[in-house]
């Protein structure tokens, strides 16, 4: 029952979030977002995505954990290379492999990456299951590919698969 | 005194977002190429949004707040319309 | 224009702190855009602004409508949200444009290493810089 009136839950729980941020916490304003969460979510029904197994657990605030610590310390190498430069620094294309394959994993991945100064993704190939990234500083490849293995690929397989 | 000096603070803060976006509108109107313009454009309403952030900050209202937010919606979607562009030849295929 | 809300003392200063660092991380990233050298580094730059520059500054906001309405108010967190999803769609599509168009144009010393256009088992798909070894 629950199932069909919400079947997105997560999204109606962002959707619903949202509005209330926006508006304001009132009685009517989350009457209202109550019902705009479970109407608008059901529009996901038509576009029929593929749904996420999000599994809840302790992978997730250890997955922020060092999400943040990873955009602390890039920032400051990235601040460091564009203000004082570097010698020995060479920028280039990185491939490597990877073992996730869902591609909200995927999507997570990249945001990661992204929003990490330093690293850039650029393609993902579907069929190889490589991707592309640029590299800022090609001097880091090394503790970087292994942080990739160690750290965040077996976070989001824990996640997402 | 603490009072003024915050103000001062605040300010610099502008500043350096005004220096920001100078930055970022430099690389729009001299980028050799045009993905470098849209990377201009792209950092130019990234750091003005930020800008009016602080001018909420500065005033007290949350006016400021809701430009911010259609801001980075508007911006966002500007630079995707460009990427797109520059990669097909058309928006919307 | 030189006013002020009217904090209490640790408030101010940990707004004035938050912000001063926000506006100089952002300033470095577009000075960095405007210094470095090529586009595929130059897309790294404006990352200093959209991660540690907006998360100082949103944070600075937060703070400071918190203690002036002496309530949580967290909807900059939105705004946080929007960007940190939108930013790499954004870069993705530029440098692919860019990758596209370097490829397009010839200039294969900038242009990264075909992904899609390499078949599986051809042999000459491991011949690009900075392949990792298996």
């Amino acid at each position: 029952m629950i199932q069909r009136l919400i079947p997105y839950p997560i999204l109606s729980a962002c959707i619903f979030s949202m509005w209330v941020l926006l508006t304001g916490f009132s009685p009517g304003h989350i009457l209202l977002a109550s019902v705009i969460a479970i109407l608008v979510s059901r529009t996901m029904l038509a576009l029929l995505p593929e749904k996420p197994a999000l599994k809840l657990g302790w992978a997730i605030p250890k997955l922020a954990y060092y999400v943040a610590l990873d955009i602390i310390q890039s920032n400051i190498l990235t601040a460091r290379i564009i203000l004082f430069g570097k010698k020995d620094r060479e920028a280039d294309f990185v491939l490597m492999p990877v073992q996730l394959r869902s591609p909200y994993a995927l999507a997570t991945l990249s945001i990661i990456l992204t929003a990490t100064p330093g690293t850039l993704w650029i393609q993902h190939d579907p069929s190889r299951h490589m991707i592309l990234i640029h590299m800022l500083d090609l001097t880091q490849k090394e503790a970087w590919v292994a942080m990739m293995k160690d750290r965040y690929e077996p976070l989001l397989m824990e996640i997402f698969e | 005194m603490s009072a003024l000096l915050f103000a001062l603070v605040i300010t610099s803060a502008q500043i350096l977002l005004g220096l920001a976006m100078l930055c970022g509108a430099y690389r729009m109107l001299r980028g050799p190429r045009a993905q470098d313009r849209a990377l201009g454009l792209d950092s130019l309403y990234v750091s003005g949004m930020l800008l009016l952030i602080t001018y909420g900050v500065q005033t007290g209202r949350t006016l400021y707040f809701e430009a911010a937010l259609v801001i980075a919606l508007l911006g966002f979607t500007g630079t995707v319309a460009i990427g797109k562009f520059l990669m097909r030849g058309e928006v919307i295929e | 224009m030189i006013q002020a809300p009217n904090l209490p003392g640790w408030a101010a200063l940990i707004v004035g702190i938050l912000l001063l660092s926000g506006a100089s991380l952002t300033l470095l990233g577009t000075i960095g855009l405007v210094s470095l050298k090529s586009f595929y580094e130059r897309a790294h730059a404006p990352g200093l602004g959209t991660s540690m520059g907006s998360i100082l500054v949103l944070s600075a906001s937060m703070i400071c409508f918190s203690v002036l309405q002496t309530r949580p108010v967290v909807h900059e967190i939105l705004i946080f949200i929007f960007i940190t999803i939108t930013t790499p769609v954004t870069l993705m599509l530029l440098s692919r444009a860019s990758v596209y168009r370097d490829r397009a144009e010839a200039s294969v010393d900038q242009a990264p290493p075909d992904l899609a256009r390499v078949q599986p088992n051809a042999p000459n798909n491991n011949d690009c810089k900075g392949q990792k070894k298996e």
